[in-house]
């Protein structure tokens, strides 16, 4: 402990020095070695290993048995390759039930795709008009939504079932949809975002050129809050992607299915037919693909809006 | 301003009224409770949820057959995974299908729950009884004289998977009773093998022991239920497999993971007390050992008996709320007992039927090459008959299956015995029908 002290000091002193950027000084010195201490960044290095490593594994035997045959995956080495067999996998489970888990795909997309954005959108609208107009019951408005910040998606399924039932809603594409463009969270970090980045000034110039509320808030505002969106985006992205328990409430017909939900169907059978098991495994790697994909194309604003909700 | 206020409580007015119009439609639907059999007018359309992979298949052959009646598949989780949950969410709600695939440790449940059409309503259905395995009429009448909950749709008679192969390079004759089997276990112990796993986890399959044995866990006298999980046969079961247990005689592998899977493929673990569809687990969990399997009747606890436990096996029910009684019913005795029917959902599931001519299908005669060549099903059908008909679950059996799988587990690595898992799962399982109103007899 006491040695990352001393070596924090020195580090903080000298990067004042040189460079202004806060950012800039810290990842230098590292880069210099001598004046790091060996024993410290071994100890980091060291738990960020085995933190990956914790991570990483299971994937890496995911990927490792989705490209053996049935009789490899029990008989050889769950962490090395036997025969290679991904792609007979793969159209396996394309083939299965006429290309059943395609469509669970295309439907994730969809649900997590188009209900991601139109929540962004509504989120982005709300916090903007909870941040930028003055009238009475915001805060109650927002408090509101911010107390549906803490009550999890579980908890909601069972009564949405029954409303969704009373409306004769439940197993269509919109009982998992509705539910879905709806992001408190999302409502959260606009509004803070729009404070932040909406200048007030702004809003009255467009104003006064005459631009109507509707109009300065997509040309103008939408745009400075544009790394909050990516953010809101993501979240409620990987939010629809990962909930399972109301496609698991909701949906009875096969066709609607998401693929989390599909997968967990099958691997529930598993016991029972034995067959499925590839299937389960080839498709959870399949799935894990799209978010990934996600994830890399917006990292970049996700960043920038991570550190913007964080510094409030 | 008082315009607007005589407005609204007008609204509230008719709202009040249509909800309270509302209710009453609603309670003249559930009063008339039981549905008569009648055949609809029109055309039908039902709703039938299962698990089952490619049961379309044998619902499109219906469907292609019965233009006036078509049915539906929905599908979703097996049972316990979150179709039961979703059945009793969908009861709630009213919007629960038609049919629903149910197996027989959870039926009980649903009727306590008041969730099921009776069918014996149907005469078709009443009729239809001759043509099911004993035993599994008895599972969907629920021990009740005159109530049909289900029609019978597949089974799972007990025997005993063992590698032949290794029983005969070793000199040791295959055990036909449970003293026999316990005496080869030592046998196999000794050559560094285990003669079984006992799963921690799979209370059925400890139910279907104890079920072999003339036990009885559950009794219902038309009101008050009994419970009885440390009965005598139940601990004699109980003691049989807890000295196996602590002598180290069998392993403990939690089962259907991927390390029990090896011990059955790497030939550490030599037979399986299992149902008929683990013929199917067995081929694809050991898939190194093929051929090398042989299948006999289960070990007897006296020499000569002629018993058999089952473990698993469903029916096909239908919901309370149905308007299409008869049409469900006419189905669901099709889907079972149609050689069709039976045939396909074999082909594509591998589904064991219920039916005696079922287990005749030609499918089910032939021999099965991982198990060299043997025609295993004859020896199935045997068992099939010899299944104790008397034997009934409890209302709450996933409680009690959870609650005396955590003794078990404890009892594995040496904490406590089978039979204080048992003793606890009967407290607990006691405790939950007071807990929902279920009257227990004393």
């Amino acid at each position: 402990m006491s040695a990352a002290i001393d070596t924090d000091a020195p580090r903080g002193a000298k990067g004042g020095l040189e460079s202004s950027d806060e950012d800039h000084s810290r990842i230098a010195p590292v880069g210099r070695g001598p004046k790091e201490r060996f024993i410290p960044r071994a100890g980091a290095m060291l738990v960020m290993g085995v933190f990956t490593l914790y991570f990483l594994i299971p994937i890496w035997w995911l990927v490792v048995a989705s490209t053996k045959d049935r009789a490899d995956f029990l008989g050889t080495n769950p962490l090395w390759f036997a025969d290679f067999a991904f792609v007979d996998n793969v159209a396996a489970l394309f083939a299965y039930r006429d290309g059943v888990y395609l469509k669970w795909m295309l439907n994730s997309l969809l649900y997590a795709g188009l209900g991601a954005l139109v929540a962004t959108l509504l989120a982005a609208m709300c916090g903007y008009a909870l941040a930028k107009y003055r009238f009475p019951g915001r805060e109650a408005i927002f408090n509101v939504v911010l107390g549906g910040v803490l009550v999890p998606a579980t908890a909601l399924a069972l009564p949405l079932f029954l409303l969704f039932s009373r409306v004769q809603l439940t197993d269509t594409f919109w009982a998992v949809f509705l539910p879905s463009v709806v992001s408190p969270f999302g409502v959260y970090l606009t509004r803070v975002f729009a404070e932040a980045s909406v200048p007030d000034e702004l809003l009255e110039a467009s104003r006064l050129d005459g631009a109507g509320e509707v109009r300065t808030f997509f040309t103008v505002s939408i745009r400075l809050m544009f790394p909050a969106l990516v953010t809101v985006f993501l979240f409620q992205f990987v939010a629809i992607w990962n909930n399972f328990f109301l496609p698991l409430i909701m949906l009875r017909s096969e066709e609607l299915f998401p693929v989390t939900f599909g997968l967990y169907a099958w691997n529930s059978s598993i016991n029972q037919f034995p067959e499925l098991r590839s299937f389960v495994l080839v498709g959870a790697l399949l799935s894990i693909i799209p978010l990934i994909v996600t994830f890399l194309l917006l990292q970049r604003y996700w960043r920038t809006g991570l550190g913007t909700g964080a510094l409030k | 301003m008082r315009h607007t206020k005589r407005a609204v409580t007008a609204a509230l007015l008719s709202t009040v009224a249509l909800a309270l119009v509302g209710c009453s439609a609603e309670t003249g639907a559930s009063d008339n409770n039981s549905a008569s059999c009648e055949p609809a007018d029109g055309d039908v359309t039902l709703t039938f949820t299962s698990w089952i992979p490619g049961i379309e298949d044998a619902v499109a052959i219906w469907n292609e057959q019965n233009p006036e009646i078509q049915v539906e598949v929905q599908t979703g989780p097996s049972g316990n995974a979150g179709t039961y949950q979703n059945f009793f969410n969908q009861l709630e709600a009213g919007n629960a299908p038609d049919l629903g695939q149910i197996e027989y440790d959870a039926l009980p449940n649903f009727r306590v729950q008041d969730g099921l059409e009776d069918l014996a309503a149907c005469a078709d259905v009443v009729a239809a009884e001759d043509q099911f395995v004993d035993w599994t009429w008895g599972q969907v009448t629920l021990g009740t004289d005159d109530e049909v909950y289900g029609v019978p749709q597949d089974q799972g008679p007990m025997g005993l998977f063992y590698r032949s192969d290794l029983f005969e390079q070793n000199g040791i004759e295959v055990p036909a009773t449970w003293e026999e089997y316990k005496a080869a276990a030592e046998k196999i112990r000794a050559l560094g093998g285990y003669i079984t796993n006992f799963s921690q986890t799979d209370i059925n399959q400890f139910a279907g022991f104890v079920w072999q044995a003339d036990g009885q866990w559950f009794q219902n006298d038309g009101d008050a239920w009994t419970v009885d999980l440390t009965g005598e046969e139940s601990t004699k079961v109980a003691d049989y497999w807890q000295e196996l247990i602590a002598n180290d005689l069998v392993s403990t592998y939690p089962a259907w993971t991927d390390e029990w899977n090896n011990a059955y493929n790497s030939g550490e673990v030599w037979s399986w007390n299992s149902a008929v569809w683990g013929a199917n687990s067995i081929a694809s969990g050991a898939p190194d050992t093929s051929g090398n399997w042989s299948v006999a009747l289960a070990p007897q606890w006296n020499e000569g008996d002629a018993t058999a436990g089952n473990w698993g096996g469903s029916s096909v029910a239908v919901f309370k709320g149905t308007e299409h009684l008869y049409e469900a019913a006419k189905f669901a005795l099709w889907l079972n007992t149609s050689e069709e029917g039976l045939t396909s959902l074999n082909q594509t599931a591998q589904i064991y039927p219920a039916t005696t001519a079922g287990l005749e299908l030609p499918v089910l005669k032939e021999g099965v090459e991982f198990y060299g060549g043997q025609a295993i099903y004859d020896v199935f059908a045997e068992a099939a008959t010899q299944v104790n008909p008397d034997f009934v679950w409890g209302p709450t059996m996933t409680q009690t299956y959870a609650d005396v799988a955590d003794g078990f587990k404890a009892a594995a690595s040496g904490d406590g015995t089978l039979l204080d898992a048992l003793t606890k799962g009967q407290e607990s399982t006691i405790s939950t029908l007071e807990a929902q109103s279920i009257p227990v007899a004393e």
